[in-house]
């Protein structure tokens, strides 16, 4: 149910996310942070997985990056994955999540 | 004559090391997570003594320490086990033992090292002489197979460890006076998502504290019979619970007197629980997400730190009148916090200073700061001694 709502707004929102800027330079060296430290504390400094799941690239397969982008925003409702929108725009989380899909993180 | 020197060098030298004897009780080791090592201290000129290399990953790793106070067990993320020597400063034993693993406990004659795992998910038993495996619980859930994660793993009195399994909602009791054949106690519905679990410090109460809804489970070792008990139902009263940036730990609550300090979840508030009846008596509001609540060992302050974006300040907080008496910032994303035994030094890591740092908590002022990289965990050896820890 929650899941078919996320699918929901995410077809609504995917298309606005997906034509998000990319965040300037110095943002995205503290987004990088954020991924490894923040991030990490629950999915693994190397993003191995934790008490969440593994995000590297082969675990997000067949994921859009809008849908990923979207479960950064939003979290997972009931679950220990919090919603990062308060902290993160929307250009911010389809940048991480498109470096999560592509493993081009440090 | 040149050989007399040659042998009276070499035995000087000897005598020189030897003249270093020293006991443990002021040492203990800083994680340093970026670099997978660790960090020797001492507590009493307040310095690093040395590195130990080669860790592995250890993001959110922890620590136990053997009864001689001279070794550490730690328990990296990558599955790894290590066996630390703080007086020669090296590894001593390495072990891979799973996937992805979460913490680590020791039994209390000291003979077993308990292991918790994500994956796969359970508990595994170790020779704390040898690292060799002893013994395994995988925390198999329903009867399709699957594996629950394990977390809040301690040790308790009587050769035992409990924890809890993650996704089964579960808290198992064991013992283990034969760690192939161990007997266990399983409590099903404890609740949703315990997250991590502790024990009090006489080895009595594991409580788990749960994620998926507003409580903890409490189960009474000196009763098995009588099973989990459900306490501080609901304590978010139906309000929308705050984003968690990070999981608050129940390792760290405080115990000060009869009262104990939990990390409220979602809400930015410590929360007061009287242990005589388990019920709460008050809410401290405080600065953000609490992760780790502290009581100074003699149990008139408690500190606090607190998780993204609120993870420069630190809290401390007066136990008897329940106030917020001063509002720190020590350092840049402080991590982790850990008293002297007898409380006159508060040690904190700040990772992004790259620094730990020690304060006088009566004047609140820094006394030493010691360079670490990205310091996270900090224990000392003191923990040897303590039921738990
Ligand atoms: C407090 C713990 C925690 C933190 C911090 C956290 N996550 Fe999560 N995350 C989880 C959990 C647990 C899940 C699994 C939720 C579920 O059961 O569906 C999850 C799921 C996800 C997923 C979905 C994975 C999939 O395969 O569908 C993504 C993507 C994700 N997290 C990204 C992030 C990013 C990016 C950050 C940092 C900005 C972050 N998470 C921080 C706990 C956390």
């Amino acid at each position: 149910m929650a899941r078919t709502a996320a699918l929901a707004i995410a077809l609504v929102l995917g298309p606005a996310l997906a034509a998000a800027a990319e965040p300037p330079a110095a943002r995205q060296a503290e987004l990088l942070h954020l991924l490894e430290q923040d991030c990490g504390s629950c999915h693994g400094l190397t993003r191995k997985g934790g008490l969440g799941p593994p995000l590297l690239p082969a675990d997000l397969d067949g994921k859009d990056v809008a849908i990923i982008a979207l479960v950064i925003l939003e979290g997972v409702h009931g679950t220990p994955m919090p919603p990062w929108k308060s902290e993160l725009s929307d250009e911010d989380a389809v940048w991480l999540a498109a470096r999560l899909k592509q493993g081009d993180v440090p | 004559m040149r050989a007399l020197l040659l042998v009276l060098a070499v035995l000087l030298s000897w005598a020189a090391s030897a003249g270093e004897l020293r006991g443990t009780g002021d040492l203990g080791v800083v994680v340093e997570r970026a670099t997978g090592s660790l960090l020797v201290v001492e507590t009493t000129g307040r310095t690093a003594l040395g590195r130990v290399e080669g860790l592995g990953d250890l993001s959110h790793a922890s620590v136990v320490f053997g009864r001689d106070g001279r070794h550490a067990y730690v328990f990296g993320r990558d599955g790894a086990l290590s066996k630390v020597d703080l007086l020669e400063q090296r590894l001593t034993r390495r072990v891979v033992q799973a996937g992805n693993a979460i913490g680590g406990a020791i039994s209390d004659d000291g003979r077993l090292i308990a292991v918790s795992n994500y994956e796969p998910g359970g508990v595994r038993l170790f020779d704390a002489g040898t690292l060799q495996q002893v013994g395994d619980v995988p925390a198999r859930w329903a009867d399709d197979g699957r594996l629950s994660k394990t977390v809040g793993l301690v040790d308790i009195p009587g050769r035992g460890f409990a924890w809890s399994l993650y996704d089964a909602g579960e808290i198992w009791v064991g013992r283990f006076d034969d760690p192939a054949r161990p007997a266990l106690r399983r409590y099903p519905n404890v609740g949703r998502l315990p997250y991590d679990g502790n024990i009090t410090a006489d080895g009595r109460f594991y409580l788990a504290g749960l994620f998926g809804e507003d409580g903890v489970a409490l189960v009474d070792l000196w009763d098995p019979d009588a099973g989990p008990r459900r306490i501080l139902d609901g304590y978010g009263r139906g309000e929308e619970p705050l984003p968690v940036f990070k999981m608050p730990h129940l390792g760290g609550w405080a115990a000060a007197g009869d009262e104990l300090f939990l990390p409220a979840v979602g809400r930015h508030e410590l929360l007061v629980v009287d242990r005589r009846r388990w019920a709460e008596v008050a809410r401290i509001p405080v600065a953000g997400q609490p992760v780790f609540a502290v009581a100074r060992p003699d149990g008139r302050q408690v500190w606090v730190n607190f998780a993204h974006p609120t993870n420069g300040v630190v809290q401390v907080i007066d136990v008897p009148s329940r106030a917020v008496i001063a509002t720190l910032e020590p350092g840049r994303a402080v991590l982790h916090m850990e008293f002297t035994p007898r409380g006159e030094q508060l040690w904190l890591s700040a990772r992004d200073d790259d620094a730990v740092i020690v304060l006088d908590p009566w004047s609140l002022a820094r006394i030493a700061t010691i360079p670490a990289h990205k310091p996270s965990g900090i224990f000392l050896a003191a923990r040897a001694n303590r039921i738990g820890q």
